[in-house]
């Protein structure tokens, strides 16, 4: 039983609703956020350090043990993503400052994006299905509000699409948990391990197991992400770049938990049709990234191929693969909220999303087209930078697993989504300019100082992974061995 | 009653997906809602529909009922609520906005 444990749900959940009374005081809200966030940000470290020294932490509310309570565990892969969460919405609230306007902020802006947080991280940290559920909902309530906010037409019409889908998608999340707790009678997701694990296997359960798989291919991106692109280009750019960068994350931890946990005795079915849909996801997104001339919608079939590409690692299973997934998922967090920052501030100062109708920004904008620079690079997979060493550990594992179509294919989308990257680049960077000296639209420093520093980000995390190593050695240990988490969650001391 | 109550749920499921599948915004906001009640129903049939006393221990009775499917959809009532009624409010402003609620006619804004 470790209080802590709770903290990176409660504290923005209490922040956010202390937001809501200070409306009118945006400087308050502002300073108030980016002490929340970092608070978060510390606290998850201190819980990654601790369950490096003690294993697996749980916290059981109101006492009651699993698995008639709800509990609440961590473990290093969720804490890594919590720690990840935390990081990329302070820097993007600090370019939200700049850039979000004054009608935003006084609109409950800041209390959304920390529900939001609240709903994401609870997802991460919920040990049980249906807590899993609730948490979804909380993140995608906060994100219809985000979404939707500021009301323009494009806005309120790809919402009720965003919306639709999610609601359908959370329907499918209800009717498998209804089909699981009548076939095992538990959701406490260690206790449907071991449950499923006694029973063995049986048809029945693999057909649950692929509604789960519907239901977070749906929420991931994965082979269904027709709404995607849409959804994701309509709103401001920071609620563009937190959705990239967040919600798709959750669906694929989501799926990771729930098939390397509970759903892992049939293999030969559910992997393999995730690793078809993986695969044909970065086709499809592959194809999406190069066809469009419109940098938005080509940065958010960019969000489509990493989804395809992260999830290759769940479909070949190993631990290696498990930890290129996980290093890989860290990277696309940061990267893709840069991507979605860049490109936004790149309509910004253009005032189109054309990416014919620009030319030439890299002599206005030096710093802003190296960083694009650095950015494409680095999800090429280009070391020393961030999205290297998660592809070679992705690609490792395929080779042991003797995947050789799904490597081939997944790195085949590196070099779209170089080509794709590359386009915008000579496109809107190299050429003649197209703004002259006199309506230059000035960079705000808010801006570009975000920028800069998930530009460090990307560098650190791509030269520094050896720090992070243990960490994520960890966390793929206990997905490669479930019983070190079941024993944690049943066995442990509360 | 069990496969009664599944039937039903078939039911609510089809004419859940006949409104989902019109082209008018507020149907479609009525078959989530539908579709919703349907999932419920469903929830408590797998819980098992038997008499029993209420699950206190002082009871001393010889079957209980389960509480916990009760208590599940409970808390996705709730959530459904919230949702269906952000989706009316969104449906009002996107008509205020577009003048339509036909979603065949709502595709095409996509530039404003």
């Amino acid at each position: 039983m470790n209080n802590i444990v709770v903290m990176p749900m409660v504290v923005p959940l209490l922040t956010g609703i202390l937001l809501v009374f200070l409306r009118s005081q945006v400087k308050i809200q502002q300073l108030l956020s980016i002490f929340s966030i970092i608070t978060t940000a510390v606290i998850s470290v201190y819980i990654l350090n601790l369950i490096q020294e003690d294993g697996v932490l749980r916290i059981d509310f109101g006492g009651w043990m699993p698995p008639y309570g709800i509990s609440f565990v961590a473990d290093s892969f969720s804490v890594l993503l919590v720690l990840t969460t935390a990081i990329v919405t302070g820097i993007l609230l600090i370019y939200a400052f700049s850039s979000i306007g004054r009608a935003h902020e006084n609109m409950f802006f800041y209390p959304f994006v920390f529900f939001l947080i609240a709903g994401v991280n609870g997802s991460f940290l919920t040990g049980d299905l249906f807590n899993l559920f609730v948490c979804f909902e909380v993140m995608l309530l906060s994100s219809y509000v985000l979404i939707t906010l500021g009301g323009r037409k494009v806005q309120l019409v790809e919402s009720i699409k965003y919306i639709s889908i999610n609601v359908l998608s959370s329907w499918f999340f209800l009717v498998g948990i209804a089909y699981l707790y009548g076939t095992v009678g538990t959701l406490n997701m260690a206790h449907l391990s071991v449950r499923i694990a006694e029973v063995g296997q049986g048809p029945l359960l693999t057909v649950i197991s692929i509604i789960f798989l519907l239901v977070f291919s749906l929420k991931s991106g994965l082979l269904l992400y027709f709404w995607l692109p849409g959804s994701y280009s309509a709103p401001p750019t920071v609620v563009a770049a937190l959705f990239g960068a967040l919600l798709t994350k959750v669906g694929i931890y989501a799926m990771f938990r729930v098939f390397t946990l509970i759903f892992y005795h049939e293999q030969g079915v559910t992997h393999l049709l995730i690793g078809i849909m993986a695969a044909l996801t970065m086709i499809g997104g592959s194809i999406g990234a190069i066809a469009y001339n419109d940098v938005r919608q080509i940065v958010s079939y960019n969000v489509v191929i990493a989804v395809g590409f992260i999830l290759v690692g769940l479909a070949v299973s190993t631990e290696i693969a498990f930890q290129g997934s996980i290093y890989y998922l860290i990277h696309d967090m940061i990267i893709k909220a840069l991507l979605f920052l860049i490109a936004g501030t790149m309509v910004y100062l253009t005032g189109t999303a054309r990416i014919e109708q620009m030319s030439g920004l890299i002599r206005n904008y030096p710093l802003l087209g190296w960083l694009f620079f650095i950015t494409m690079l680095s999800l090429a997979g280009i070391p020393p930078l961030s999205g290297f060493i998660g592809k070679v550990y992705v690609g490792q594992g395929a080779i042991e697993a003797g995947s050789y179509l799904l490597l081939a294919i997944a790195f085949l989308s590196s070099i779209f989504v170089l080509y794709s990257l590359l386009r915008i680049f000579m496109n809107c960077f190299w050429g003649e300019t197209i703004i002259n000296e006199d309506d230059d639209v000035p960079l705000k420093k808010g801006m570009l100082i975000p920028l800069v520093l998930f530009g460090i980000l990307t560098i650190v995390l791509g030269i520094g992974a050896e720090g992070l190593a243990p960490y994520v050695t960890d966390a793929a240990r206990t997905l490669a061995n479930p019983e070190i988490y079941i024993d944690a969650v049943l066995n442990g001391e509360g | 009653m069990e496969t009664l109550i599944t039937i039903l749920v078939g039911v609510l499921v089809t004419v859940a997906v006949y409104l989902l599948l019109s082209k008018s915004l507020v149907r479609v906001i009525l078959g989530t809602a539908i579709l919703s009640h349907a999932v419920h129903l469903l929830l408590m049939t797998m819980g098992g529909l038997k008499k029993g006393a209420v699950p206190l221990l002082g009871e001393n009775a010889e079957n209980y009922a389960d509480a916990l499917p009760q208590a599940l959809i409970l808390t996705a009532i709730v959530i459904s609520f919230a949702v269906t009624s952000f989706l009316l409010v969104l449906a009002y402003r996107t008509y205020k906005e577009t003048g339509s609620d036909n979603l065949a006619v709502l595709r095409g804004f996509e530039d404003e």
